[in-house]
């Protein structure tokens, strides 16, 4: 069928820069360049080119331009040149629209619509260059009260504690599966975690075994609805255990890991045979209720002897304070929300854009709910979806956020560009995608530094931004909406948030 | 669980710097009221004359196994007294009751009627409820202060009383006729330099719930995170002031979870995680899990506080020290205080004056020397 679709990007190439080191045509997955050895010339086809700017960034002597292609249709405010695209797509295919990385509707970014506090005359702010500032945290249950036995200037604990691990910054790696995502690209996320002290997340793609050794105390691993590469030692080998129940680009709906992607080592580590799909349910197919939750919390804490804090991942949806509610009542030590705006792999482009809710309006919602029902210290939030930089952080912790997980950013630190093109396996900087002539392009050793660079960038800015307010432990900003005020906002709004408009 | 209505409603919190005084007598001798007075006359610029108090423990021994209630009603509300004479005579046993004495000469502006009552719960078996006495007291009190318009409840303790007003310390000492009246075995004294102006007697500290009293000189950055933590607990903020939040958080961990000062003061200004890594084996688990377990009310931003309660006296200053506190002993009086020169005023001569370090508890206890204890760490 001929297709009626516009090309995306266009491609320019300045002819008195080009010096013909077929450099695109190499680092093109996507087969936009083209080098004619008759004529002697650079030629490039538009209509397969992604936008990644991974020729741009590469090309020697600056030749190159790629920008959103401007041939457009009659200008519409509802039939959008996207809308029309997506549709014209269809009547070709007739299959579902996919898609990769994270919603990218313009909803509204609460973040940007919160400012923060300082110090100014009646308390000081403290300079964490010459002030000690502290962003350690511990992630897991805490005790309604702790019993000390006190024997003259003796003070032991008596209480029993629940397990909990500490990370040097409130800043995680979100769950990216070895599979979705390379090797090289897991291992670097799993080798920052590991030098920076804190966590990066498995996915439920498992955990390639001669990792679990080096990275396991610094792995959160899921178990989610395909359970794949789920084994007792898998889960002795990490610091969390992770339950997967949503996430937020896909609330509601599983994954599907293509055979072709699923090589010897992928299948190994997934323990599934090498080239079959590997499919995970829309649902946990043992978790129909919330005391199913409970069964397999208790079932996973049994496995590891009670020593690991299990987390439990759902994506944000309408009742979601309800739902981390009973989540806590189940028994989870963690809670990871997952918002409107949360990254994937895959996922059907209907479903990524329009199901969800923000994280910011839901983290507010299950902060306020747990604290109403006295729960709130049994458990962790972690929050995750959309967080951009230092600031997002700082606003998730003083809406009630315990940590942030990152997934966009950290995938950025290495290389993305948010093509939104991880569903085709051809990603050119080597992180989404399992061609070996791509995967080779990533140094675990580069990337790894590049996310680590990125960790403390944004903990310097986070030590910088608590001293403004006169704080000096990251705890005392958690939940501490005093510090945070709206700008643009309406009322319900700050209702939800708790939080009021500046010059309250 | 309170109903809660939008957090974005929630007045503004109280900002204020202050002037703090506290004498004991570890003898428990009681003495009258010059060296507490003096001493906030020496402080005088730590105020701005809108807020004094004292708490004096050992205030009525002839009425020590009673609740003392020092209630104050708005001139304007005075129908508030007697819905509190109703409520009282409802739920206690008043063994007598009367109007504070105050000097009429006295300049203070618009001063509340105060009327202390002394009292025994009478604890209905219908309610069905198993309080201890303690807790029935801190219920109606809550009752008194939340539901009563008109009415506040200055303080609750037996055997110990708070006076406080609107004005300088000393002017209220004055109305009060502290200085004749009274006489007792601790006193705590606090000046107040808020920021916004009230002007309501039952702002001025000390702050007080049963006979725990707190004096706090500082503005906490953490409020929002140790307010709502201890809301769970059942402690809803009616003031909206720093003091309140250490006042309700020393109550929770102190008289309902029972843990001494020298650990509550590790959790209100933790070591840091560079230090807890330095220590022995034992004590950095038992610091380790005392931060995570109570991060919520980890006190951040600065503050010094003094608390009280019968038998004990305690000063304690944040833990990268942002406000000064002063420790002194002179025989078997200690002092704690914002300013040594105040203590230098009303006992010039010393045996010993130190600097408490941030975070290290200055605790005097009736017949000991625990005072001393954080000397050998003072700066």
């Amino acid at each position: 069928m001929f297709s009626h679709l516009l090309p995306e990007f266009l491609v320019e190439r300045r002819s008195d820069r080009c010096i013909k080191c077929r450099v695109c045509e190499r680092q093109c997955p996507n087969g936009v360049h083209h080098y004619d050895t008759e004529l002697d010339l650079m030629f490039s086809d538009e209509s397969p080119c992604v936008g990644c700017q991974r020729c741009v960034v590469f090309c020697p002597t600056n030749a190159l331009s790629v920008y959103p292609h401007p041939t457009t249709y009659r200008p519409n405010a509802s039939w959008t040149r996207e809308k029309l695209q997506d549709l014209k797509k269809q009547a070709e295919t007739g299959g579902v629209i996919l898609t990769g990385s994270g919603n990218d509707k313009p909803y509204r970014i609460y973040w940007d619509h919160l400012v923060l506090n300082a110090s100014q005359v009646t308390n000081p702010s403290i300079d964490p260059l010459r002030e000690p500032m502290e962003l350690r945290t511990y992630l897991g249950r805490k005790p309604d009260t702790l019993e000390v036995e006190v024997c003259g200037d003796k003070v032991s604990i008596t209480s029993r504690l629940s397990p909990n691990v500490p990370v040097e910054t409130p800043i995680l790696f979100s769950a990216m599966s070895y599979g979705a995502i390379s090797y090289q690209a897991f291992v670097s996320l799993a080798m920052a975690a590991k030098e920076f002290g804190t966590l990066f997340n498995t996915g439920e793609g498992g955990l390639p075994r001669e990792m679990r050794e080096k990275f396991g105390q610094n792995a959160v691993v899921q178990c989610a609805s395909g359970r794949f590469g789920v084994d007792p030692e898998y889960l002795n080998s990490a610091a969390v255990v992770e339950i997967k129940i949503g996430q937020g680009a896909k609330p509601g709906i599983g994954g599907h890991l293509p055979g072709e992607k699923v090589a010897a080592n992928i299948a190994l580590t997934r323990m599934i045979p090498e080239g079959t799909d590997a499919l995970s349910p829309a649902p946990q197919h043992d978790i129909y209720s919330i005391e199913d939750l409970s069964m397999l919390i208790y079932a996973l804490k049994e496995a590891t002897n009670y020593e690991k804090p299990v987390s439990v991942k759902i994506a944000a949806v309408h009742n979601v304070a309800a739902i981390a509610s009973g989540i806590v009542r189940a028994g989870a030590d963690i809670v990871a929300i997952d918002g409107l705006r949360g990254g994937t792999g895959a996922a059907p482009k209907a479903i990524r854009d329009n199901v969800g809710i923000p994280i910011e309006l839901a983290l507010a919602a299950v902060d306020r709910r747990l604290r109403e029902e006295g729960i709130r210290h049994k458990c962790s939030i972690i929050a995750a979806s959309g967080i951009r930089c230092s600031a997002d952080v700082v606003k998730a912790i003083a809406l009630g956020a315990d940590a942030v997980y990152i997934g966009s950013a950290a995938l950025v630190a290495m290389g993305c560009t948010l093509c939104q093109k991880c569903y085709t396996g051809k990603c050119a900087w080597g992180i989404c995608t399992q061609d070996p002539y791509l995967t080779r392009r990533l140094n675990p050793e580069i990337a790894s530094q590049r996310l680590v660079n990125l960790l403390r960038g944004w903990s310097h800015e986070i030590k910088e931004m608590l001293g403004g307010m006169g704080i000096n432990a990251i705890e005392s900003l958690r939940g501490n909406r005093e510090h945070l005020r709206g700008v643009g906002l309406e009322g319900w709004e700050l209702d939800v948030l708790g939080v009021k408009g500046a010059g309250e | 669980m309170q109903p809660q209505i939008s957090e974005r409603y929630l007045p503004e919190k109280d900002s204020q710097a202050c002037g703090l005084f506290g004498v004991m007598n570890t003898a428990g001798e009681r003495f009258g009221g010059e060296m507490a007075i003096n001493a906030m006359v020496n402080m005088k610029v730590r105020g701005n004359g809108l807020g004094g108090g004292f708490a004096i423990y050992g205030l009525y021994p002839e009425y020590r196994d009673y609740y003392a209630l020092h209630i104050m009603f708005e001139r304007h509300q005075l129908g508030a007294k007697e819905i509190v004479d109703e409520f009282l005579a409802d739920h206690f046993h008043v063994v007598y009751d009367e109007e504070i004495p105050t000097n009429k000469k006295a300049t203070v502006l618009n001063p509340p009627v105060v009327w202390r009552y002394f009292v025994s719960p009478r604890q209905h078996l219908e309610e069905g409820n198993n309080l201890s006495d303690d807790e029935f007291v801190v219920e109606k009190v809550m009752h008194i202060n939340t539901r009563i318009d008109g009415a506040y409840v200055f303080s609750s303790g037996k055997d110990m009383g708070v006076f406080k007003g609107v004005g300088f310390p000393e002017e209220i000492a004055d109305y009060f006729m502290l200085d004749r009246l009274y006489k007792g075995y601790i006193w705590t004294a606090h000046s107040r330099f808020p920021t916004n102006t009230p002007g309501w007697w039952g702002g001025a500290h000390p702050f007080s719930i049963l006979d725990w009293t707190v004096v706090h000189n500082g503005e906490i950055s953490s409020y929002g995170t140790n307010r709502r933590y201890l809301e769970m607990f059942g402690y809803y903020c009616t003031l909206y002031t720093d003091t309140e939040v250490m006042a309700y958080a020393v109550d929770l961990l102190m008289r309902r979870q029972g843990l001494p000062i020298e650990v509550v003061s590790r959790i209100f200004a933790a070591p840091m995680w560079d230090i807890i890594e330095h220590m022995e084996p034992e004590r950095r688990e038992l610091y380790k899990t005392l931060r995570m377990a109570y991060a919520p009310l980890l006190m951040n931003g600065p503050f010094t506080v003094i608390v009280a309660h019968h038998n004990e006296m305690f000063g304690l200053t944040d833990r990268i020290r942002l406000r000064p506190i002063t420790a002194a002993a002179a025989g078997d009086f200690v002092f704690l205080s914002s300013e040594e020169a105040s203590i230098r005023a009303v006992a010039p001569r010393l045996d010993l004056a130190w600097t408490p370090p941030g975070g290290e508890p200055v605790v005097a206890r009736l017949h000991t020397k625990d005072h001393l204890a954080s000397l050998a760490r003072a700066v």
